[in-house]
């Protein structure tokens, strides 16, 4: 069958059923955007702003566990993408990003609107294509949705000249792929699997530590099925959070440069660590000698294999696909007769219950003004512990990651690795698309809002009813912490003034707005507003403007060098 | 300590810049780096020279298997090899100093293949530090110029990098 390059592009997302493309169009994708009229099978979300495309399809994905699909021009809209592939990239998440390029003949030759759009976007992705010929159309597609997906996911870059979308060539969608150079491992080592049975069983103070390769790998219901057969503490990454249900009693809160008292100390002191689709990143464990013990045996399993040692030397390496290796894990210990050692265990316990016992997560409840913490309290409470939440980056994003108890993988979506401020909005709108009757809330701040603000006009065009919870503190507020506490309260630059009347501009766009200044409002405003169940509220809480987060490991020190907000 | 890596790719238009950008991006050491196809044309071969901690050169072996166009990777001093380097000089040679260059160029076994009124140019393979050696036993004011092309390493008997 001959088509042109632009219908076979569009052949190509129809086959890997595709069903959202988020866009912007122009001149290099012009004949894809043709081919995109004429076709119902997908459908296309224009977005106001390349990134926010990048970030919908990021979220969409996150949301979904399939491969998010963006479509943006040559020059500036591929540019504007490449903060979202970036996001994308260090949270691995899978995805495709199609990006118009100028005509082959004209490429090298500074033509309108060309950039190197594979070598801009090179450190950035898993991997990334130049189409030189429409034959070459299908396969290369077929290739990207197959590395973006398997192994250690992550976003693949398909760059595509004009005149290829153009140029007549067959049509025909390949069956499978074969690469040589590619070939991901599934199932971990048997031998190192029962090597790491044996040091779990033998375990007097164990731990499991998870990430979002957890999530990723859909391998929560193995993981609760292991730690519950163990009885042994989890704790989650900022990343992994939702991978471990957070209502359950094993489960010690999040850990790192914010995590709990108990998840950082029984962290730093467990004999026996057994680290899931993590990869002990800098926010996670500090500062790796001060995390160094001598007495600490480490068991990791991952899919990537330079995640491991790479910052922290381990003991028993696994590489494999999460799921498959706990399965595996899972399968033994239902052979097993050995258990483990009870009274250890229960002495193990009897110390993270007296850390637990610290409450390193109390704050002031008696406050006349709205406690940020408290408003995430209340907004688990109304939505039941049952929304997707979509974060910004800051303070908010720390209190939604420790006050909102996330019992389900997926619904917590966040840019944890690149933290990427402005994320919370477009991904907000990938979520909604990926589960439209479902509750979704936006955690933001009001500097990161105002990076991707512009998307409360796509929120209009396809009714999403979304809810912006703003925790407005006039504040870049976690700037403005770290100048407090290293910086001797020299607030450069961190103030944010000049805001725009929030219930005024959501009004403007069609949207509910709220502002909400007291305590006493908090619940009604977040009640009223989930009962507009088609509707999209832009809720303005004003929140305390000196609220820290707390605990918190000061950079660079060990997470036993844990500050409460009770030390200070 | 010093390593020499050898890596089969795909021969694709930017698999080069990838590993390059590889070891910028994460402050890796590249000695030397050298490339070209092999006999099967879609592959290529590429020989880096690097450093770096045992820890180091782990990551860097990861993180170049982990580069989807990379077909395989061995670190050569995994075990026995031999590595060659070729180097050509353009040293001064008047008067008494022809013959000088010539003694030098025999003593390392290097073959003159240009010779002009004031000078020759030897060229000369070998191990890094055998060229090393060479220009160190000459006298720094007699060197014009020099080009070398970065270290080729084989593994020897049958250790074979081969699909
Ligand atoms: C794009 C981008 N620019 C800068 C930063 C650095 N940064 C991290 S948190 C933060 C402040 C965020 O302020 P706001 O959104 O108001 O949230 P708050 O911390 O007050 O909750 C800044 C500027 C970033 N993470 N991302």
């Amino acid at each position: 069958m001959e088509l042109s390059g632009a219908e076979i592009v569009i052949r190509c997302l129809q086959e890997e059923n595709v069903k959202y493309v988020f866009g912007y169009p122009g001149g290099a994708v012009l004949n894809i955007y043709d081919e995109i009229f004429k076709q119902d099978k997908f459908k296309h979300i224009l977005v106001r702003h390349e990134q926010a495309a990048v970030h919908a399809a990021d979220a969409y994905s996150r949301a979904t566990g399939q491969v998010g699909v963006a479509l943006v021009t040559s020059g500036p809209g591929a540019t504007n993408a490449i903060t979202g592939i970036a996001t994308a990239h260090m949270d691995s998440i899978p995805m495709v990003i199609i990006s118009g390029q100028a005509p082959t003949p004209a490429i090298g030759l500074d033509a309108f609107q060309e950039v190197d759009m594979i070598g801009i976007s090179r450190p950035c992705v898993k991997h990334n294509f130049l189409v030189k010929d429409v034959k070459d159309i299908a396969p290369t597609i077929k290739k990207a949705f197959f590395i973006a997906a398997t192994g250690r996911p992550g976003p693949v870059v398909v760059d595509i000249p004009k005149d290829i979308t153009a140029h007549l060539g067959h049509y025909e969608y390949p069956k499978s792929v074969e690469m040589r150079s590619y070939t991901p491992i599934l199932k971990g080592h048997s031998g190192q699997i029962k090597k790491a049975i044996k040091l779990m069983l033998e375990a007097k103070r164990p731990m499991l530590y998870t990430g979002g390769g957890v999530v990723l790998g859909d391998a929560a219901d193995q993981l609760i099925k292991l730690a519950h057969r163990l009885g042994f503490p989890v704790t989650n990454t900022l990343m992994g959070l939702g991978g471990y249900p957070a209502t359950d009693k094993q489960f010690v809160g999040m850990l790192g440069m914010h995590g709990t008292l108990e998840a950082n100390m029984a962290m730093q002191n467990c004999d026996v660590l057994v680290a899931v689709g993590a990869r002990f990143d800098d926010r996670v464990i500090g500062n790796p000698q001060h995390f160094y013990n001598k007495d600490r045996t480490i068991v990791h399993i991952d899919v990537d294999p330079s995640s491991i040692s790479k910052r922290v030397k381990v003991d028993v390496p696994i590489v494999g696909h999460v799921q498959s290796v706990l399965a595996e894990m899972n399968e033994l210990l239902d052979a097993e007769t050995r258990t483990p050692d009870a009274a250890a265990l229960k002495a193990w316990w009897t110390q993270i219950e007296e850390w637990r016992g610290r409450n390193c997560l109390t704050y002031n409840r008696n406050s006349e003004i709205i406690k940020p913490q408290f408003v995430i309290e209340k907004l688990w409470e109304v939505t039941k512990g049952d929304a997707y939440v979509t974060s910004d980056v800051g303070q908010h994003q720390m209190w939604a990651a420790q006050y909102y108890k996330f019992d389900k993988p997926r619904r917590w979506i966040n840019s944890g690795g690149l933290g990427t401020m402005g994320v919370g909005l477009p991904y907000a709108m990938g979520v909604q698309f990926a589960d439209p009757s479902a509750k979704v809330a936006c955690v933001t701040g009001e500097g990161s809002i105002q990076m991707n603000i512009q998307e409360l006009s796509t929120c209009k065009q396809f009714h999403l009813p979304i809810k912006v919870v703003l925790l407005n503190n006039r504040y870049l507020g976690m700037v403005r912490q770290w100048q407090q506490f290293f910086y001797e309260n020299r607030y450069s630059e961190s103030y944010m003034d000049s805001l725009p009347d929030f219930v005024k501009l959501a009004e403007s766009y069609g949207h509910v707005g709220m502002n909400i200044e007291k305590p006493a409002d908090v619940e009604g405003a977040l009640t009223e507003a989930f009962n507009l169940t088609d509707r999209f509220v832009f809720m303005n809480f004003i929140t305390d403007q000196n609220e820290n987060v707390f605990p918190m490991v000061p950079n660079g020190k060990g997470l036993s060098e844990i500050i409460l907000a009770e030390d200070l | 300590m010093k390593h020499i890596i050898s890596i089969l790719m795909e021969n694709e238009a930017g698999a080069l810049s990838r590993v390059a950008g590889l070891f910028s991006a994460r402050a890796y050491n590249i000695e030397s780096l050298t490339v070209a196809p092999t006999e099967d044309a879609t592959l290529s071969r590429m020989t880096i020279v690097t450093s770096g901690s045992d820890d180091v050169i782990e990551q860097i072996i990861k993180q170049l298997n982990k580069l989807i166009d990379v077909v395989k990777v061995l670190d050569l001093n995994d075990g026995r090899f031999i590595e060659r380097e070729l180097m050509l000089v353009k040293v001064k040679a008047t008067g008494s100093f022809r013959d000088e260059m010539k003694r030098m160029c025999d003593i390392f076994r290097g073959r003159i293949i240009d010779v002009a009124d004031g000078s020759y140019t030897i060229e000369l393979t070998g191990s890094g530090s055998k060229l090393d050696a060479f220009l160190e036993a000459l006298d720094k004011a007699v060197i014009l110029e020099t080009v070398r092309t970065g270290a080729s390493g084989i593994g020897r008997g049958d250790r074979i990098l081969k699909l």
